[in-house]
Parts: structure tokens; C-alpha cells; sequence
């Protein structure tokens, strides 16, 4: 007989990975993908691409040279960083900015926090309002879905459904109604927007994928999604809307456009900052529809998801003191 | 409800090697070593000597107190010494050790398949029988039998739970014995429903079990206030706990004892056990073991009797795989990997896993993701990557807040961290740790 291996209980293992949970992940935001390939062109393409690389090119050298660690790269975290990183971005975005915003999504959202599974804050939004701070002109300006074909320089720009809504609600502005798109393009993604944003139905598929596969639980994006719906309902009734804008067309409207979906199944469920326990998950959720809704509706900026996610990840470590379901728990 | 409600994970069944496999008999080894600590509790005292002969049943050991077992002997020889030995995990135990000769039995004792069925027995006799027997807890844990059926002054037994869960992969040992003594395991139900003066009992099953669940359902149909419960495939479904819940729907309290919520549980091959020491006045001396794995020439189902050298059994198998990279006593997920195979079989192993070596290896561990995996996988609800965070950090005020003396051990958290993280091991020394300040604090 050989010599006999001996390590404690339990034996066994599901099979699951780091690697796999984010190839998920990726492969659930495969139709997005397409759907934005198709409406805005190469321009999608190269975006990605130069995020990608940028971001895993800099948490190699980092691991390496700075922090002298073996580089983690193929738990493709990095990978899925750069994905996300570029969904918020307008894919005409020159590509020295994609650049700078894949570093500072790695080596200060992520990096120096010490690495996988330490930082506070969703590394890719740290990059993309990093970005919209510093360069506000190119972040804003997004282009028109003009198809496949559009060339990555030649993409026409125009106001998001976003800007429009903004003007009909704060500033009670009943012209801008015409420039709101038909329901069915936002949905299907026929709207102009950062590449990430735009196809509604896309998304809800993806994230139900996640959701079947366990990847994620349906606790943060059900939460987002409906206290998002109830803000734009109860907006309504309160009589904000201007003729010609039906409550549930309002709410619908919200729910598809800016990053709401994307945000609610792919990036507030990032799990290094998202909360460990259901109803934390469940505040978490609460806080990021509510607060990305008042930014909306009376900030300065037109799409308030990303700051939404953010202010909610420095929220976690205090909602992680709410504790599971123990067994045996009495009711108090 | 068929399942226990707070988490729980699905590893691979792995019954196929060993399922339906007949129970065989080992036969009977020249020499046998009798450990003296085959249970929860004090050791056994010997009460008999170097020279003595002894016969198949006889008492060779006698509780060492209350919360204690009864040792007899498998086999019929001569006392050859008594002296410690070392169990396949390391640890020096004392043991006796036997020249066996022939098969010769005490008296009284009933050898023969005959079923018994009559036998008027007042509670107290039954589990005066039970003690007498040495009877222990064959799930794993080999409690001993009779103090679960003396509930402390103030606590009333309502249900008898009996586990034939075997939710453990691998292990086919209990199912077998449904099938093939499903009668006498009835008859030991309404023995101990007697010994407890209850009304009703239930028999958990898991659902990977269709003809064990239909044949004592069948059984069981005949007998008031005696019902089977099929229950869902989830790991640990057989945990004491999980299956009160699942049963009854009722949690047992942190720190408390299964009688806190008015149930008793006994696995079925203990009950085959009482059937046999009450009706047939045979003490506990043998039980099946199910020896499996991928590349086990002859995997199945082996009554044993205790003291038999394990590798005798393991040679009725077909011998060890040549590719075995580890050895498990139990199944995978709470068993213990064993440094060798040099030891008696006893009440505590209810079978032996071979693990290809390619299996046996541990994944580098990553960092933690964070991804609560382990939360909702935890089955009393804990919070492992907090408890080994916190092992790590010797914070033991912090775990000892976090519940971490709940921990069942089943290993549901290491089994599902995609970051390979051993997050069990954390768990036990911080429960070794304090488990001992909780007894330091008591003591004062």
C-alpha cells in the first residue's frame, strides 16, 4: 500500500471555483453583448478589448512588481472587471481614457485594498466615476444606435431617454416627452446609452441565468428593481408627470433605461461588496433603488445608479453585523 | 415539510458501488484486538484477565460510569493480554486483545434468524437489556444507547425518530439493513417506544431510497402511531438535528438536547441492535459496514464482528485499490482519513471509503471572495467565513457570540467555498478553543 494521504473532513467538494462563478458571469452577459454589438458596432468591440487588457495587464504587473505576489489573474476576475468597466462606457470613448479608468477600477478600487476579495468598493464603478469626474464631456457624450456598422469614430451622439425623462420630471418639462423612445426600443435595446445600459430584456435574461445557476441570489436585484418601480409609481400619483406620460409607462421607462438593470443583476450583486446575509442584501438592494431614484429625479446628474451602488458598498460592513437565520432561533 | 429548512448542499451520491449488495459475513480472524473506548464517554473497565476464557457475548469490560458502555466479547477463545494499541488514526487506546477458538456462545443468548416478535417487558427491563447490551449509537456518534432513553427529570420523550438517512455519500450499510431486517427493525421501534412510553414514531428515509422507503412502509403500516417519512435528498438530512426538524418541524435550541423538543433518535442498525440484545439477548458484537470506492474490486455491505483486524474485511472486498490515496473511515464528508489500516473494526466505523489518490489531494486555497456561499449553505445557519476570519484572529469572545458551539461539524461550508478555503478546519479549533474557555468559565 502507497502512503496514505490524511487532511480533515470533509473530503469532498462541489467542484465550484472563483474562475467558474466568473466565467458565469461573463457568459451571462454574452447577449447584452450582442444586442449592443449589433446597435452600436466596432466601436463595443474595441472598448471591451481595451479594458480587458488594460485591466488584467495591470493587476499582473501590480501583483508582480508592487505587491511581489503570484499574479491571480486566472481566477478571471480581472476579466469580468474589465467587461463591466467597459458596459459603462460610451463605446466611442477614446482609448487612452478607457485606459486610465482600467487602472484606477484595478489599482485603487481593487488593488490597493490588497487584492481579491478586501476592497470595499466595486472596482469597475470606482473606474467609471472616476472617469465621469475627470472627463465630463467624453462621458457623457453617447452615441446613437446607428447599427452594426457604425464605425468606432463615427458614432453620432445624441441625448440618452435618461436626460429626457430628467427634463420631463425635475424640470416639469412637457416638450421633451417626444424625445422619449418608443418602450419596445428600450427594451430591446434600440436606445442610446452607455453599450452596458441598453437592452433591457437581454439583461433580465442574463440575470436569470445567474440566478438559476446560483451564481447570485434573486434578493438584490428584486429588491433594486421594485423599490426603483415603486419610486417611479408613487412619482406618479404624487402627480409629477406631465400629460402624456402614464404612471406605469413612467415606471417601465425607469426600470429600462440608464444602468438600472445592469446594475441591479451584475453590479450590486459583485460579490466582494455586497452583503453576506439575505436581509442585509435586501437593505442593500432598498438603499441603491432608492438612492439611485432621488438622484435621478432631483441630482445634478442624469443617472444615478452607479453612485447609488457605491454609497450602499460603504453601507456593507454595518449590514453585515445582520445576521443569518440561525437554527433553533427563537422569535423575539 | 420533506426536508430540513436552514441550508444544506447536494454532493454526489455515490451509492451505486455498494447499494444492493447483500449483507456477507466476515469471517472469523485468529486474533482480535477489543478497544475498551468504543463510544461517548468514559472507557470500559476490564472484568476479565490474561488466561481467562471467554465465550461469544460474554461481558469482558464493564461501563466506566454512567455516560459510559458495556464491551463483550465478538468471539469464543482465550484472553491473550490487556494492553493498549494504536487505532487507525494514531491515538493509544486501551484494548484486550483475544486468541480466538472456535465459535462458542453463552447460553442464553439466541443465535438463530428465528424472528421473535412476543416478549412482555416493562420499560425498565427493556432498557436495563439495552444498557446490559453495550448498546451505542451506530450513526457515527456511539452515544450510549440507554442514557437517550432516560430523559433527565422535567423532559418528556413525545416521538421516536428513527434515522435511515444515511445522507452520507458512499455508505449503503443502513439501506441494507432496511432490506434485509426490516421486520426485527420494527419490532426494536416498538421496544424502544415501549422503553420511552410513547405513541409514535417515524421513520426518516431519503427519497435515493424508493424500495427501503416502500418496504417499511409497508411494515410500519401495521403498527399504530408508526409512520415512514420520505425525505428530500440534501445533505446532512440524517444530522439529529436537521432530521428533527425535517420530521417534526421543530428546531432543538441552541445548546439544548433533541429532548428540549420532546424527540428521540436512534439510527436504524441501533435499533436492529436493541431488537437483538432485548429479544434475543444478544449484546452489541458485530455490525455491517459498507466498504466502497470507485476502484474497490468488491464493494458492499460486510457484517463485521468487533476486534476483526480491518484488513481482513478489506480483503473480502478485494483488497485496497491499487491508485488509494486515502483511507475514510465513514463517508466523505464527516469521516476521518485514516494513516493505516491496522486496526479492529469497532462500533465507532460504520465503513471504509477508498479514495483514488487523483481525489485525495486538496485544491490550493484562494482568497475569500465574499460570495455568502457558505452562509446559505450552513444548516444551523452560521456564519462560517466570519467564524474562520475569526479563528484565524484567536478572537474567541467573537466566536463564541457567533454561535460557533452550534457547529455540527458536517462540513456543508468547505464543501461549497469555490475558493477552496478550509473553512471546517478554522471552525473546529476555534470550537476546541472555546469549547475549553466555556468549561474553564463553568468550572469557577
Amino acid at each position: 500500500m502507497n502512503k496514505l494521504i490524511v487532511s480533515p473532513a470533509p473530503h469532498a467538494h462541489s467542484g465550484d471555483s472563483v474562475r467558474r462563478n466568473m466565467l458565469l458571469v461573463i457568459l451571462a452577459l454574452v447577449p447584452a453583448y450582442a444586442v449592443s454589438m449589433a446597435a452600436f458596432g466596432w466601436g463595443v468591440l474595441i472598448t471591451t478589448a481595451i479594458s480587458i487588457a488594460a485591466c488584467v495587464g495591470f493587476e499582473w504587473l501590480i501583483a508582480k512588481y508592487l505587491l511581489k505576489q503570484q499574479p491571480t489573474i486566472g481566477d478571471c476576475s480581472a476579466i469580468l472587471t474589465g467587461l463591466l468597466l467597459a458596459f459603462n462606457l460610451p463605446s466611442n470613448l477614446p482609448w487612452w481614457i478607457v485606459i486610465i479608468g482600467a487602472f484606477v477600477a484595478i489599482a485603487i478600487g481593487k488593488m490597493s485594498f490588497g487584492g481579491l476579495g478586501q476592497n470595499l468598493f466595486n472596482p469597475a464603478l470606482v473606474g467609471r466615476v472616476f472617469l465621469l469626474i475627470s472627463f465630463p464631456v467624453q462621458m457623457t457624450t453617447w452615441p446613437r444606435p446607428l447599427g452594426f456598422y457604425t464605425k468606432y469614430l463615427d458614432a453620432i451622439t445624441g441625448a440618452t431617454p435618461l436626460a429626457a425623462m430628467k427634463q420631463i420630471v425635475k424640470g416639469g418639462d412637457a416638450s421633451a416627452l417626444d424625445k422619449l423612445p418608443d418602450l419596445w426600443d428600450a427594451c430591446i435595446g434600440l436606445i442610446g446609452g452607455s453599450f452596458g445600459e441598453v437592452c433591457a430584456l437581454a439583461l433580465i435574461f442574463g440575470g436569470l441565468l445567474l440566478i438559476v445557476t446560483r451564481v447570485i441570489t434573486w434578493h438584490i436585484p428584486v429588491s433594486v428593481l421594485a423599490t426603483a418601480a415603486l419610486f417611479a409609481v408613487v412619482t406618479g400619483w404624487c402627480g409629477a408627470l406631465p400629460e402624456g406620460l402614464g404612471t406605469g409607462e413612467y415606471m417601465l421607462m425607469t426600470l429600462c433605461t440608464g444602468g438600472l438593470m445592469l446594475g441591479a443583476f451584475f453590479m450590486a450583486t459583485d460579490y466582494v461588496t455586497s452583503p453576506m446575509s439575505p436581509w442585509g442584501k435586501i437593505i442593500f438592494g432598498i438603499g441603491i433603488g432608492f438612492i439611485a431614484m432621488v438622484i435621478r429625479t432631483w441630482g445634478a446628474y442624469p443617472e444615478g445608479v452607479s453612485f447609488a451602488i457605491l454609497i450602499m458598498n460603504a453601507c456593507v460592513p454595518l449590514l453585515n453585523k445582520i445576521r443569518p437565520k440561525r437554527f433553533g432561533e427563537k422569535k423575539k | 415539510m420533506s426536508t430540513f429548512r436552514i441550508g444544506g448542499v447536494h454532493p454526489q451520491d455515490n451509492k451505486q458501488y455498494s447499494a444492493h449488495q447483500t449483507i456477507v459475513d466476515c469471517p472469523l480472524p485468529q486474533k482480535a484486538i477489543i478497544p475498551l473506548v468504543q463510544h461517548i464517554g468514559a472507557p470500559a473497565q476490564p472484568v476479565v484477565e490474561k488466561g481467562d476464557k471467554v465465550r461469544v457475548g460474554q461481558l469482558i469490560a464493564k461501563a466506566g460510569g454512567f455516560v459510559s458502555a458495556n464491551i463483550h466479547s465478538p468471539f469464543s477463545g482465550t484472553i491473550s493480554k490487556i494492553d493498549t494499541t494504536v487505532d487507525g488514526w494514531g491515538a493509544r487506546v486501551p484494548a484486550i486483545f483475544i486468541d480466538v477458538e472456535g465459535d462458542l456462545w453463552l447460553d442464553e443468548i439466541d443465535k438463530s434468524d428465528n424472528l421473535v416478535r412476543e416478549g412482555i417487558l416493562e420499560p425498565k427491563e427493556i432498557i436495563d437489556r439495552i444498557a446490559a447490551a453495550g448498546i451505542v449509537g451506530l450513526g457515527g456518534a456511539c452515544f450510549p444507547t440507554h442514557v437517550k432513553l432516560m430523559p433527565p427529570p422535567g423532559k418528556k420523550a413525545k416521538v421516536l425518530i428513527v434515522n435511515g438517512v444515511e445522507c452520507e455519500p458512499y455508505l449503503t450499510c443502513d439501506h441494507q439493513l432496511m432490506l434485509e431486517k426490516g421486520e426485527e427493525i420494527i419490532i426494536g421501534i416498538q421496544l424502544l417506544m415501549r422503553a420511552l412510553n410513547i405513541q409514535r414514531a417515524i421513520i426518516g428515509i431519503e427519497k435515493n431510497k424508493p424500495d427501503a422507503i416502500a418496504h417499511m412502509q409497508k411494515l410500519a403500516s401495521r403498527v399504530l402511531g408508526m409512520s415512514v417519512m420520505p425525505l428530500n435528498l440534501k445533505y446532512p438530512q440524517g444530522g439529529e438535528k436537521q432530521l428533527i426538524d425535517a420530521c417534526i418541524g421543530r428546531q432543538v435550541p441552541s445548546g439544548a438536547l433533541p429532548i428540549e423538543v420532546g424527540a428521540v433518535v436512534d439510527n436504524v442498525a441501533t435499533v436492529y441492535a436493541v431488537y437483538e440484545a432485548v429479544l434475543k439477548r444478544k449484546p452489541l458484537i458485530s455490525r455491517v459496514m459498507t466498504i466502497t470506492g470507485k476502484d474497490v474490486a468488491k464493494p458492499g455491505n460486510y457484517r463485521v464482528r468487533f476486534g476483526t483486524p480491518l484488513t481482513d474485511v478489506v480483503a473480502l472486498a478485494g483488497g485496497v485499490p491499487e491508485n488509494t490515496g486515502k483511507i475514510i473511515g465513514g463517508g466523505p464528508m464527516m469521516g476521518r482519513a485514516m494513516n493505516s489500516l491496522d486496526m479492529p473494526a469497532n462500533k465507532r466505523v460504520s465503513g471504509l471509503l477508498f479514495m483514488p489518490e487523483d481525489e485525495s489531494r486538496r485544491i490550493e486555497p484562494e482568497n475569500c471572495i465574499r460570495c455568502a456561499k457558505c452562509v446559505g449553505a450552513c444548516p444551523m445557519g452560521l456564519e462560517p467565513y466570519l467564524l474562520a476570519r475569526q479563528a484565524e484572529l484567536q478572537q474567541w469572545d467573537g466566536m463564541e457570540a457567533h454561535n460557533i458551539m452550534d457547529c455540527i461539524e458536517c462540513g456543508c461550508c468547505t464543501f461549497t467555498c469555490p475558493s477552496h478555503r478550509p473553512l471546517l478546519d478554522y471552525v473546529r479549533m476555534g470550537k476546541a478553543k472555546v469549547g475549553g474557555i466555556i468549561r474553564a468559565r463553568s468550572a469557577k
